[in-house]
């Protein structure tokens, strides 16, 4: 066997043609579903985030039901888990964490950063909230309860955050350009 | 069991891995210890058979919120919340 014939190339083609004979997928079902994970990353998360920002009526569907809120955006969400939204307001800054592995909102951010699935991120999140995020430089106003959201079971967790001041008036888009992953994890918040 | 937003539960003192192989969501962090029902989340298949290919009954999932003093020796008052299921929850 040559170095471009891989056993493992071998089994997936041989688990493929086994799924298509027994009806369970077929090849375009898997094309489409590869096409839906290629163009999963964290600009997702953000026009919904910007939306979010605009339009009260998409803010409120985005926290009632996040895969709803992304599918309205065109995000496929099909074979997807359930998607939380947390909100961060003036009482409360959430954080997401996954302690048990690395469960991430995929769908909506793309592949997590290196360190969401490091141990010390996922020891000290849960027990040193304030320190980590200073690490990160992210100090939060006074009176704020940290929520830390340990996505534990089968829902995976996005935050909302509070839209920075001095966006009055900015589009959409504009705003979507400020959105990042660590914003939407709660690591760091945005900034205009 | 079901439960409603913000009754207080306690979460099994329960360590299955101990017995054989096992697959648990609940993280070791939270359990024994004391929290309040933030809301259901809905029900989904026991992930501890499903990781077997055992038949998997839906089990309704709670997110639960406990006080960090109450994880951690040094705990303030921040909060974290976790995906339970319900047979790992009891009434204190």
């Amino acid at each position: 066997m040559s170095v471009l014939e891989a056993e493992s190339e071998a089994l997936l083609g041989a688990i493929r043609r086994l799924l298509a004979a027994k009806g369970v997928l077929n090849e375009g079902e898997i094309a489409q579903q590869r096409q839906s994970t290629d163009r999963a990353e964290p600009g997702q998360g953000a026009r919904m985030v910007a939306r979010a920002w605009t339009d009260p009526d998409y803010r409120a569907l985005m926290l009632s039901d996040g895969a709803k809120a992304a599918e309205a955006m065109n995000i496929p969400m099909r074979g997807m888990p359930p998607l939380g939204v947390l909100e961060n307001n003036d009482q409360a800054h959430h954080l997401v964490v996954c302690t048990l592995c690395s469960c991430y909102p995929k769908a909506v951010l793309g592949y997590p950063p290196y360190w969401y699935k490091s141990s010390a991120y996922r020891a000290r999140a849960v027990r040193d909230p304030r320190g980590l995020l200073l690490e990160f430089g992210t100090s939060l106003p006074e009176g704020l309860t940290i929520r830390v959201v340990d996505s534990s079971a089968d829902f995976r967790w996005m935050v909302l955050p509070r839209r920075p001041s001095g966006t009055d008036g900015w589009s959409a888009e504009r705003l979507a350009a400020l959105v990042r992953p660590g914003d939407m994890l709660g690591v760091t918040l945005p900034n205009a | 069991m079901s439960f409603r937003a913000g009754e207080e539960v306690v979460v099994k003192n329960d360590w299955p891995e101990t017995r054989g192989p096992a697959h648990i969501r609940t993280p070791h962090y939270v359990r024994g210890r004391r929290g309040r029902v933030v809301r259901r989340l809905g029900a989904f298949p026991n992930p501890e058979d499903l990781a077997f290919a055992r038949p998997a009954a839906p089990r309704d999932l709670y997110h639960v919120s406990f006080a960090m003093r109450e994880l951690w020796p040094e705990g303030g008052g921040d909060e974290v919340v976790v995906e339970l299921y319900e047979h790992w929850l009891e009434r204190p």
